[in-house]
C-alpha cells in the first residue's frame, strides 16, 4: 500500500506532537487531548455537513461514549481502555443504526431538531437517574493499557495523549481515504442534489445510513476519550448546548480537509481555556461573534486559508 | 380521579404556557423560514425586562396590581420590539436568500451573544419579581388548589392566539403574508414589499417571545440560562404541531403540556425524556408535524 502525501503528513504531525508533549508542560498535554477527543466528535459533524447535514445532537453520541467508558469501568469491572472504548463504539453503532433508520429520512431543520430530540431524550433519563449521580455525574475507574497501568496524575495525562493521537491518527487516514471513496463522493453529491443521485442508481438512504453510523460511533470514541482523560463523565455531554458547540468548531475548520477538525478543535480548546478565566462572562459573545464572522469572510473555514494562499502562490 | 383532575389542570396550564413560548417562534418560520434559535434569549430579555421593571416599581412602593400587569406587557413589547428590530434590520437581513440550516446557525449565534450580554447587563445573580404571583392568590378548584396567576396566564395565551389568528385570517396585513407564505416570489411580483413584512414578522415573532419571558418572569426566578432551557422545548412543542401553524403549535403545546403532567403526577422521573419521545414519536409518523406541510422535492 503506498502513502500519498496527506497520510504521510498526517503520521508526521502526530510523531511530532507525540515527541514534543514529552517536554510540554502537563496542562497543554491535558488540552491537547480533550482537543483531539473533541476533534473526533467534530470529524463526525463533519462527515455529516460533507452530506448536507447538520446534526445538533451529535452529543448523544458523545455522551454514550463516555457513559460507557463510566459504566463498564464501574460495573462491569473492565479498566482497559481499549476495551472501554471498543464497548462505547459498540453500544453507540447498535443504537445509531436504529435512530439511522429513522433520522436519515430528514433533512436540514428537521434534521437537526430531530437529532437535538434524541440527545435531549438522553440527557433527560441520565438527569434523573440518582444511581449514576444525576446531573453531577460521577468518577470514571483507573485505566489500564494491554497491562500497563499509567495512574492518575503525569504519566495518566501522557499516556492519554498518546492514546488519543493513535486512535486519532487511525480515524484521521480512515476518514482521508472515505472521503475520496465512492461512498464519500456519493455524499457530497446527495448534498449537492440527492434527486439525481438517485437517478444514477446510487441508494441515498443507504449511503446517508452508512454515514450517519460511522459518524456516530467516532463521535462515541470522541467521548470515550474524553471521559478517559478527564475521569469524569455528566449528563451535560448530551445537552444540545454541548452539541451546538461541535457544529461551531466544524464550521470553524471547515469541511474541506481531514486536519481542519483538529486544527479547529485546538483553537477553540485554547481560546476556551483563557477566555473562561479571563472573560467568563463574555466567552459564548465571543463564540457567536466569530461564528458570524466565519459565516460572513470565511463560509469554508479557516481551512480554506491555507488552501487559498497555495493556490495564489502556484 | 383526583389525579386526572390534576392532570388535566396542570397539563392545560402548562400547555398554554407553552403557546406562549413557541408562539412566536411560530409565526417567524411560517412566514419567513427562518426557525429562530435566539427566540429564547428573546424569552430571557423579556423576563429579565419585566422583572427589573416590577423590581423598581415595587421598590418605589407601588402596589397596584393593573399597573405591575401593564409594566409587565408594556416592558416586554418595548424590549421585544427593539431587540426584534435590530436583529432583523442589522443582521439576518444580510442574509436572506441563505439556506434554512445556515439560518439556523446564525441564530444560533445571536443567541450565543444575547446570553453574555444579558450577563453583562444583569449580572448572574437572580431577579425576582413574585408580588403579582403573590398578590393574586389562589382558589379551589374541589380540593385542588390552583394559583389565579397560573389561570390568567391560559387566558393571556387564549387572548394571544386568537388575535394571532385574527391578524393573520381577517386583516389585510395577514392576508399579505399569507400570499407570501404560499408563494413569496409572485406575491413580491405583485407589488407586496416581501422585506417590509419580513420586519414587522420578526419585530411580532420576537415581541411575543418577550411576553412570553415577561408573563413567565414571576413565577419563576429569572437567571442566566433560562432562554436555552426554554428554546428546546419550544422547538419539540412546534416541530410536534407542525412549523408554521398557529394551530400546530396550540394542538403541539395540549399534547407536550398533557404529557408533561401525566408523567409528572404518575411517573416524575420521565419528566423530561416524554417531551422529546412526544415529539420523536409524532415526526416519525407525520415527518412534518401533524400541521405541517409537506414540501415538494427538488430535482
Amino acid at each position: 500500500m503506498k502513502l500519498e502525501r496527506t497520510e504521510l503528513s498526517l503520521i508526521g504531525v502526530a510523531v511530532a506532537v507525540a515527541i514534543l508533549a514529552q517536554f510540554s508542560p502537563n496542562w497543554l498535554v491535558f488540552t491537547l487531548t480533550l482537543a483531539i477527543s473533541t476533534a473526533l466528535v467534530v470529524m463526525g459533524v463533519v462527515m455529516l455537513m460533507r452530506a448536507g447535514l447538520v446534526s445538533f445532537g451529535q452529543g448523544l453520541f458523545y455522551c454514550l461514549g463516555g457513559y460507557a467508558v463510566g459504566l463498564g469501568g464501574r460495573f462491569l469491572g473492565i479498566t482497559d481502555a481499549l476495551m472501554l472504548v471498543g464497548l462505547g463504539v459498540g453500544v453507540t453503532v447498535a443504537i445509531s443504526m436504529v435512530l439511522g433508520l429513522l433520522v436519515t429520512r430528514y433533512r436540514e431543520i428537521f434534521f437537526a431538531m430531530l437529532s437535538l430530540a434524541f440527545s435531549m431524550i438522553l440527557y433527560g433519563v441520565l438527569v434523573k437517574s440518582h444511581d449514576l449521580g444525576s446531573t453531577d455525574g460521577f468518577g470514571v475507574v483507573d485505566w489500564s493499557i494491554l497491562g500497563y497501568q499509567p495512574g492518575t496524575g503525569e504519566s495518566g495525562t501522557r499516556a492519554a495523549l498518546l492514546l488519543a493521537l493513535v486512535i486519532a491518527l487511525a480515524i484521521a487516514l480512515f476518514l482521508n481515504r472515505y472521503f475520496k471513496s465512492s461512498l464519500g463522493l456519493a455524499c457530497e453529491a446527495i448534498r449537492e442534489n440527492e434527486v439525481r443521485v438517485e437517478y444514477m442508481g446510487i441508494s441515498r438512504q443507504q449511503v446517508l445510513y452508512i454515514n450517519y453510523v460511522i459518524a456516530a460511533a467516532i463521535g462515541s470514541v470522541g467521548g470515550s476519550m474524553t471521559a478517559l482523560t478527564a475521569g469524569h463523565v455528566d449528563p451535560t455531554m448530551a445537552y444540545w448546548t454541548i452539541s451546538g458547540e461541535f457544529v461551531f468548531i466544524a464550521i470553524l475548520g471547515g469541511t474541506g480537509h481531514v486536519a481542519a477538525p483538529f486544527i479547529a478543535a485546538l483553537i477553540f480548546t485554547l481560546v476556551r481555556t483563557y477566555a473562561v478565566e479571563l472573560a467568563p462572562n463574555a466567552w459564548q459573545m465571543i463564540l457567536g461573534i466569530v461564528l458570524l464572522l466565519i459565516i460572513l469572510f470565511l463560509p469554508k473555514g479557516i481551512w480554506s486559508l491555507f488552501t487559498r494562499k497555495r493556490r495564489t502562490a502556484s | 380521579m383526583l389525579t386526572v383532575w390534576a392532570i388535566l389542570i396542570d397539563g392545560f396550564i402548562y400547555a398554554s404556557w407553552l403557546f406562549l413560548v413557541a408562539a412566536g417562534l411560530t409565526v417567524i418560520y411560517g412566514v419567513m423560514r427562518i426557525l429562530n434559535m435566539a427566540h429564547g434569549s428573546l424569552y430571557a430579555l423579556g423576563a429579565y425586562a419585566a422583572a427589573s421593571a416590577l423590581g423598581w416599581y415595587y421598590a418605589g412602593g407601588g402596589e397596584q396590581l393593573w399597573m405591575a400587569f401593564a409594566i409587565i406587557a408594556v416592558s416586554a413589547v418595548l424590549i421585544g420590539a427593539v431587540t426584534g428590530l435590530a436583529i432583523e434590520r442589522g443582521l439576518l437581513r444580510l442574509m436572506y436568500g441563505r439556506d434554512e440550516i445556515l439560518m439556523l446557525i446564525i441564530t444560533f449565534a445571536v443567541l450565543l451573544i444575547l446570553e453574555d450580554v444579558m450577563k453583562l447587563v444583569w449580572g448572574t445573580t437572580p431577579y425576582f419579581a413574585y408580588q403579582p404571583y403573590a398578590a393574586m392568590g389562589r382558589i379551589n378548584i374541589d380540593v385542588l388548589t390552583v394559583s389565579q396567576y397560573d389561570l390568567m396566564v391560559v387566558g393571556v395565551s387564549i387572548v394571544i392566539g386568537v388575535g394571532l389568528w385574527f391578524w393573520l385570517e381577517r386583516t389585510r396585513i395577514g392576508k399579505i403574508l399569507r400570499s407570501i407564505i404560499h408563494d413569496r416570489e409572485v406575491s413580491e411580483a405583485m407589488g407586496v414589499n416581501v422585506r417590509r413584512m419580513f420586519t414587522i414578522t420578526f419585530m411580532i415573532g420576537a415581541t411575543l417571545g418577550a411576553i412570553a419571558g415577561g408573563v413567565t418572569a414571576p413565577i419563576i426566578s429569572v437567571v442566566p440560562g433560562i432562554g436555552i432551557e426554554v428554546i428546546v422545548l419550544a422547538f419539540a412543542v412546534v416541530v410536534t404541531g407542525g412549523l408554521g401553524s398557529i394551530l400546530g403549535a396550540a394542538i403541539g403545546a395540549i399534547i407536550v403540556g398533557l404529557a408533561r403532567a401525566t408523567s409528572i403526577h404518575t411517573m416524575p422521573e420521565l419528566e423530561l425524556f416524554i417531551i422529546y419521545a412526544v415529539m420523536a414519536a409524532v415526526l416519525v409518523f407525520r415527518p412534518h408535524g401533524l400541521f405541517g406541510q409537506a414540501i415538494a422535492r427538488k430535482i
